[in-house]
């Protein structure tokens, strides 16, 4: 279904807002700091949001959906383990040296703490991935935009490109984390009533679970496999996600989850951007309440499309096929959305759609144009500049940033296995990233050498684990094994686990040895940037309850509580 | 910052609302066949729109002590 004149209309209002919020915070806009970090005056719960929104681009939420349909419940492991904890321990304990060293990046903390060539290392690597993964995610919204709105791709791509362009030029990073947080309140408005009537068609919780009980069984599952997160996780063989609890626990709730929540700038730069130390703090903290019950709002969409496509409900919903004859799963909440939704809510729908598009392709051109101007530019191309000279580059470095994205998306468009050997590569250098933070901000005598190895030789373990496994029944090449098969695992999702595993071991272990062979930084020098040299933050002026301690034992306690509810 | 988020987010929330709420009123009921039977149209434009006035609400009233 098209959408008709009223669509149109909503979708033209949300465009109108975009572009007027960012045209009403130009004025605010005077110094480098105002426009890469919105001079850090953010509330807590502004940052919180949009903490949570940079990371819930479309290609996340679709995808999201999609895994809800393949995996059902267990998907929620991304969020309940792969999230909110590392999430609290950003906010609990890393937040202080990010927030309190004044770095305006996270590769310049790694400057502070370490040295030049491991900021180097990672502000390089970081730059060219964020343009990279604008550029992907771009090339998905051509994709979609071209069958929900009948937009060819050129005309998807240049248009949200060109939208995003005025915005960030205009307001910089406060622009881009307004846009996050009207496009959360779309997102929650757009997908609320798409649950419930997905749902009610289907006779409530009850009714889905009955029908996924089905959708197991016709795949050789124990009845329970798509409606719960752990029962089924003792073998790889007993859960869908061919995944074992202890590469839950530890690749994705340890590693992958904290290498990305902890370290990846485009999220931590929210937090950089509130207004005060305990506002950093919160702002993960905020951000884990609504993540732990975001599953609701994009897995079990996925889950209703999967279970009405083999029992249908009362309206007859099912999903389209691919052309290979598999049901397409990532056409789960687009197709429930033109299916369960009149015109004027489709517009909505549509929006909400639009809207985490544009604000995941912001989130990652703001933080490439910070990495870029105080990263790559002010420390090896042009220092000792004025302020403004460095304001100027950062809008420059936008609009390069947004140049290449719309290429990368042509990229893509032309040759999609460029872009999975990318990612691939991508993954390998972020694999070992969190043991180069955790050493670095918790033990004084990790050196610059130490790390700077590390990150390369956890690299170097990632790709040499990938090269000599493969998941069961794939060829090798890109999914892995390109050098000689020593290892098979049950699926690929086990296979990236253990990568990370094995990374983030490699990385650690060989920092420590180096770091002990290697003269360390005078204590002095590490004040405000290691746990055991910085003084404690007292917190008595605040109300006991908006503690960071305190928040995040309640989320944790939360989270938890979910994960028995639906063991 | 200057502008309070909370302003356009309800100015947003408030012009959707209203929009979807009236389409919602006018529209022909048949077209809620396929929401199985209910007018969402109207039930979430009024929840957009007290949504959007609440939010109003608390950035008019932050600007407001501002001023004075």
């Amino acid at each position: 279904m098209h959408p008709s004149e009223i669509d149109w209309v909503i979708m033209g209002v949300y465009f109108a807002f975009v572009l007027g919020v960012g045209y009403a915070l130009r004025r605010y806009v005077k110094t480098s700091t105002d426009y890469f970090l919105s001079g850090r005056s953010i509330p807590a719960w502004v940052a919180g949001l949009a903490f949570l929104s940079a990371n819930l681009g479309a290609q996340e939420v679709i995808g999201m959906a999609a895994s809800g349909a393949k995996y059902g419940m267990a998907t929620s492991h991304f969020y309940w383990v792969g999230a909110v904890p590392a999430m609290v321990f950003l906010g609990v304990f890393m937040m202080p040296f990010y927030y309190g060293s004044q770095a305006r990046s996270v590769p310049e903390y790694l400057k502070l703490r370490f040295d030049e060539k491991t900021r180097g290392l990672n502000a390089i690597s970081f730059a060219t991935m964020t343009v990279f993964s604008s550029g992907i995610s771009m090339y998905a919204m051509g994709l979609l935009l071209n069958l929900l709105l009948g937009w060819d791709f050129d005309t998807s791509v240049w248009l949200s490109a060109a939208v995003v362009l005025i915005y960030i030029l205009l307001g910089g990073l406060t622009s881009a984390i307004y846009n996050e947080v009207l496009q959360f309140f779309l997102i929650v408005f757009g997908f609320a009533p798409l649950v419930f009537l997905g749902l009610k068609d289907l006779g409530g919780w009850q009714g889905l679970t009955e029908r996924l009980t089905h959708v197991a069984t016709a795949q050789g599952f124990a009845p329970q496999a798509w409606s719960s997160t752990w029962s089924q996780m003792g073998d790889p063989t007993t859960n869908p996600m061919g995944v074992e609890w202890f590469g839950v626990a530890m690749g994705l709730g340890f590693v992958l989850s904290f290498g990305y929540w902890c370290t990846d700038f485009l999220v931590v730069q929210r937090a950089m951007a509130a207004d005060s130390m305990s506002a950093a703090r919160r702002t993960p903290l905020i951000a884990a309440v609504p993540k732990m019950l975001f599953p609701f709002l994009v897995i079990v969409p996925g889950m209703i499309a999967i279970a009405s496509s083999l029992r249908t409900g009362a309206s007859g919903f099912v999903l389209p096929h691919k052309p290979d004859g598999t049901l397409n799963y990532d056409l789960s909440i687009p197709m429930m959305l033109s299916h369960y939704f009149p015109h004027g809510m489709l517009g909505l729908g549509l929006t909400a759609l639009l809207a985490s598009f544009m604000s995941g392709m912001a989130g990652n051109v703001t933080a490439f144009n910070t990495v870029w101007t105080y990263d790559i530019y002010q420390a090896y191309i042009h220092r000792g500049a004025s302020d403004h000279h460095y304001l100027n580059m950062g809008r420059v470095a936008t609009v390069f940033g947004i140049a290449l994205s719309v290429a990368a998306a042509y990229v893509a468009n032309h040759f999609n296995n460029i872009m999975d050997m990318l990612q691939l590569l991508f993954a390998f250098v972020n694999a070992p990233l969190f043991a180069t933070f955790l050493l670095g901000m918790f033990w004084k005598r990790a050196t610059g050498h130490g790390a700077f190895t590390g990150l390369l030789s956890g690299t170097v373990a990632a790709a040499l684990h990938h090269g000599l496994t493969l998941p069961r029944g794939s060829i090798p090449g890109i999914k892995g094994g390109w050098l000689t098969l020593l290892h098979a695992y049950p699926s690929e999702m086990a296979q990236n686990f253990w990568t990370a595993i094995w990374a983030f071991t490699v990385c650690f272990v060989v920092t420590v040895a180096v770091s002990l062979i290697t003269r360390p930084r005078a204590e002095n020098e590490l004040v405000g940037l290691v746990y055991s040299l910085t003084p404690r933050l007292r917190e008595t002026d605040r109300a006991w309850y908006t503690r960071p301690a305190v928040l995040g034992l309640g989320v944790l306690a939360a989270t938890l509580l979910l994960n028995l509810l639906f063991w | 910052m200057g502008l309070d988020i909370r302003v356009p987010l309800g100015v947003m929330f408030t012009t959707l609302g209203l929009l979807l709420t009236g389409f919602g009123f006018f529209s022909d009921p048949a077209i809620y066949q396929r929401s199985l039977g209910i007018d969402v149209n109207l039930w979430w434009g009024l929840a957009l729109l007290l949504f959007g006035t609440v939010m109003l609400f608390f950035g008019w009233r932050r600007a407001g002590r501002r001023t004075h």
